[in-house]
């Protein structure tokens, strides 16, 4: 089975990339633009979903700092 | 190498390695490890030698990450928190200014409190953070062990923290290099001796 996962740093630590890119966007003439974060994707083949969770816990995130999201993508995705 | 062999015998173990060959100490050291693709020390805290030095700091033993270890040691619970991208984005390499807060530890017993010490720091994930309860815990506990002195903290880190321990105080990593720090001409100061004179005062003590 196809899945995606999303890791986002946890709100409230800071962003320096995300903010990086919020303080270009106006540069470059895009106003109204806030709340930028920047997070990895990473998207795998796994025979067993289960052990997604663990996988994410112990290796693809650092949960201290990170939040992650698991999506399970269809085969046609 | 060259700076724990001013205090001892030093030995390199490879990282496939499981066999820590009765060492007192370890040294995690930093340069990069597994490229660092996903996060820093994050694949090379599963390593089989870094099992093994698990295993030897569960059983109270002492280990010393310095930089990329520092991030290891993280990565493999045995020190608080986590080091994230510096604020600023870059790679910074300069000489930084250290307060000692806690020179009762096993790693800086040879420092006297508040003792500046004066270490190179080169490194581009070097931000130390913990949440905030973890944060004053540690701070009771005296946990936080080194801290770049006013204006020295070119990262970011929370509290200004450069170096932690964990709660038995057998576990210390800091982002610093002392290694580079053991020889006037060459590492700006010697001060980085004194962490490594620390852990042989510490080894000594248990010995005897």
């Amino acid at each position: 089975m196809r899945a995606r996962v999303l890791i986002r740093p946890k709100a409230g630590i800071l962003d320096p990339q995300g903010v990086a890119v919020e303080r270009a966007l106006p540069a470059l003439g895009f106003a109204g633009v806030g709340n930028v974060h920047i997070g990895r994707l990473i998207e795998l083949d796994v025979e067993d979903p289960d052990q997604l969770q663990p996988m994410c816990e112990k290796l693809l995130a650092n949960p201290l700092v990170e939040d992650y999201e698991v999506q399970l993508l269809d085969g046609s995705a | 190498m060259h700076a724990a062999r001013r205090v001892g015998d030093a030995e390199l173990i490879w990282h496939a390695e499981r066999d820590l060959g009765g060492a007192d100490a370890i040294v995690v050291p930093g340069g990069f490890s597994y490229g660092d693709y996903l996060r820093a020390g994050a694949i090379a805290r599963f390593s089989p030698a870094m099992e093994s030095v698990i295993a030897f700091a569960r059983d109270g033993g002492l280990v010393l990450g310095i930089c990329n270890g520092f991030q290891v040691l993280c990565e493999a619970h045995l020190l608080p928190g986590a080091l994230l991208v510096n604020a600023n984005l870059r790679f910074t390499s300069r000489q930084v200014g250290l307060e000692v807060l806690n020179s009762g530890g096993s790693f800086t017993r040879a420092c006297a409190l508040d003792e500046r010490l004066s270490i190179p720091a080169k490194h581009a994930w070097g931000r130390y953070h913990a949440d905030p309860d973890t944060l004053a815990a540690m701070d009771r506990a005296g946990q936080i062990v080194l801290r770049y002195a006013p204006g020295e903290n070119f990262n970011g880190s929370l509290h200004d923290i450069a170096g932690v321990c964990n709660e038995a105080g057998n576990v210390f990593g800091m982002m610093p290099h002392p290694e580079h720090a053991v020889d006037q001409l060459t590492g700006g100061s010697a001060d980085g001796l004194k962490i490594f004179e620390s852990m042989r005062l510490t080894v000594e003590g248990a010995v005897v």
